[in-house]
């Protein structure tokens, strides 16, 4: 049996149990399974090396899912979540900076590259409840002045992506333009502590890596509700025929808009888990590399599915780390090999494959 | 959903022009309510032009009312709210959709924004009453992009009803029907047309002749004639336009021999 033929069976397979395990209970089981995997066998069966990689992985799922909603169900190709991936980061790296400074404290980077004070737009985040308002309130309320702003003059398609693109690629450049209030190019790092929490404690790290996995099945839960809401019907209506929807009496921009409000909520509250998690925050990290990056993670799992997103991001990380470590040069060119014969033979991403398959079939018959 | 009081679309003065040059000008229309009103012309005399600007897909100047509502220069989404509704040349469904949901969507219109973030359970009464109307009832879970060209047209026709408009603007409903399909098609108007205010821009000279109310007929941006289908077709201008013109020619040269008969 030929692998194909394999994926044929198992799809045949998982088209059968769809039809018997009704919505609601295959939403029971997934989250079970995922929560199994996550909670249990990945803490077991990793070494403390992969297990800080897979919780850093989860971070950058996080953004795929809200791309996933975004691009996938809306159409918008944001080429620029690293936008709001890195103010959910910077966020919280001034956060834990101010806080392992103490209190009236200085960051030690300061001293070094500024004038030894902390500068006023810092100051707010010593508090906790301002740095964790701002992770959530700052991405959505820019996201939904910028979006409305965009989508109202009906900018779509390849211009939409370039225009995030540029907006990212200028904050890069602001970031490290600003060397004595953001660390420069070599950013923020060398936390010590998270909201009182020790981050060299190993235990507090497998915390963390639970925080990053719970908060993960949340936001695909919170898309799993949105595709199935009418509001999800309405996205992908928005899609497939914007001027159609303006003539029902929809506002589409507004439609566009509160989808992309999501989508940079999770990529910010990504890039905040992202920094206790990796311990650095740094202008390579949000720049136009790690954005694209996000989303090719997207396009290669199925960007119109539930789970193609967060799994394709998923893969594409632990594929890459891996080819990384062993074979350094040849990385680049096997990720754009495969992004090349994903869209090429898959347009729709991995998750499309069984269906492809199936028709394939019944077209042979 | 009440059966609300028919009402007349007056235009006055509309005028549309495209970098200087004027796609339609002077244009004075009025159309009573619960009238079947078909709006003809050769290629290129600004038909499709004059729905656009009613529907606030291009700029008009001059005035178009509506139930009370000053039409032109309105956002798109605030018209539709206001009872207007239009179709396009070519069926824009939502392809990916069933029957069903597609109407549901335009449904939502008089829904509060809060429904939105729930999931659809039943169906409501208005999308019932709408399937049954246009004839979709036992499609109603197929996905929109299986339906045959007939039925897209329906169902878009369905989405006027469901969203409640009382100013329909159809662009062309059955180009590309079957004689069958135009049948169904032309009976569906009248049914609608009873309550509410139709104008068909239409191509289709036997259609126009057995489903019009009334006829106005443009011409190179302006209007050209009005009245009942035998008045307009028997107008020596009239004639003169559609005299060679491909879409109808067999038919405006009939037309122009009895009429010059009776010259005679």
């Amino acid at each position: 049996m030929s692998t194909a033929e394999r994926t044929a069976v198992t799809a045949t397979r998982t088209r059968g149990l769809r039809r018997i395990l009704r919505p609601r209970a295959r939403l029971w089981l997934g989250t079970l399974a995922a929560a199994l995997i996550l909670f249990v066998v990945a803490p077991a069966a990793l070494s403390g090396y992969q297990f800080g990689l897979l919780a850093q992985f989860l971070c950058y799922a996080m953004v795929a899912v809200g791309i996933g909603l975004a691009w996938g169900q809306g159409g918008m190709l944001t080429l620029g979540q690293g936008l709001f991936f890195g103010i959910g980061g910077y966020a919280m790296a001034m956060h834990l900076q101010l806080d392992d400074a103490g209190p009236g404290g200085v960051p030690a980077f300061m001293s070094l590259y500024g004038s030894g004070t902390v500068p006023a737009w810092w100051e707010p985040f010593r508090d906790p409840w301002i740095t964790i308002g701002t992770i959530i309130l700052l991405p959505a309320a820019l996201a939904a002045l910028l979006g409305y702003a965009i989508f109202a003059r009906r900018v779509r398609g390849a211009y939409f992506a370039i225009l995030s693109q540029a907006l990212v690629a200028a904050f890069a450049i602001l970031l490290i333009g600003q060397q004595a209030s953001t660390g420069g190019s070599t950013g923020l790092s060398n936390f010590r502590g998270f909201f009182g929490y020790s981050l060299a404690d190993p235990l507090n790290q497998r915390l963390l890596f639970f925080l990053a996995a719970g908060t993960l099945i949340g936001m695909v839960l919170l898309v799993r509700l949105l595709m199935r809401s009418r509001y999800g019907e309405l996205l992908v209506a928005t899609r497939d025929q914007e001027m159609r929807v303006r003539f029902l009496g929809y506002n589409p921009a507004l439609v566009k808009t509160v989808a992309f409000v999501v989508s940079s909520v999770f990529a910010a509250v990504g890039g905040a888990l992202f920094v206790p998690i990796a311990g650095i925050i740094s202008p390579s990290d949000v720049a136009v590399v790690p954005s694209i990056m996000f989303v090719a993670g997207v396009a290669i799992g199925g960007r119109a599915t539930l789970l193609g997103p967060v799994l394709g991001s998923l893969a594409l990380s632990w594929v890459g780390a891996q080819l990384q470590d062993n074979y350094p040069s040849v990385w680049s060119y096997f990720q754009g090999a495969l992004f090349v014969l994903v869209l090429g033979f898959l347009p729709q991403g991995f998750a499309t494959l069984g269906g492809v398959l199936r028709r394939r079939k019944g077209d042979s018959r | 959903m009440t059966t609300t009081r028919p009402l007349a679309l007056e235009v006055t003065g509309l005028r549309v022009e495209f970098d200087g040059f004027v796609a339609v000008r002077d244009v004075d229309l009025t159309v009573p309510a619960g009238e079947l009103r078909f709006l003809i012309g050769p290629n290129g005399a600004g038909k499709t032009t004059v729905i656009d600007a009613l529907t606030g897909l291009v700029r008009g100047t001059g005035t178009a009312r509506f139930d009370g509502h000053e039409l032109l220069g309105r956002p798109v989404h605030r018209l539709v709210r206001a009872g207007i509704g239009r179709t396009f040349q070519t069926a824009s469904v939502f392809e990916g959709h069933t029957v069903l949901q597609n109407l549901d969507i335009a449904a939502g219109l008089h829904r509060r924004p809060t429904t939105l973030l729930r999931r659809r359970r039943g169906v409501p009464e208005e999308v019932l009453r709408a399937l049954d109307t246009v004839g979709l009832d036992d499609l109603a879970d197929r996905p929109a992009g299986e339906l045959a060209h007939g039925q897209k047209q329906w169902l878009e026709i369905g989405m006027l009803l469901v969203q409640d408009a009382r100013l329909l603007l159809l662009d062309e409903p059955v180009a590309g029907m079957s004689g069958e399909e135009r049948a169904a098609t032309g009976e569906l108007l009248r049914r609608i047309s009873r309550d509410r205010t139709v104008v068909v821009v239409e191509h289709d000279m036997e259609f126009l002749r057995n489903y019009a109310d009334t006829v106005t007929v443009m011409h190179r941006g302006s209007i050209l004639a009005e009245g009942g289908v035998d008045e307009v077709q028997s107008d020596p201008r009239v004639i003169e336009v559609y005299l060679g013109a491909p879409l109808d020619a067999p038919t405006a040269t009939a037309t122009a021999r009895a009429t010059g008969r009776e010259t005679r």
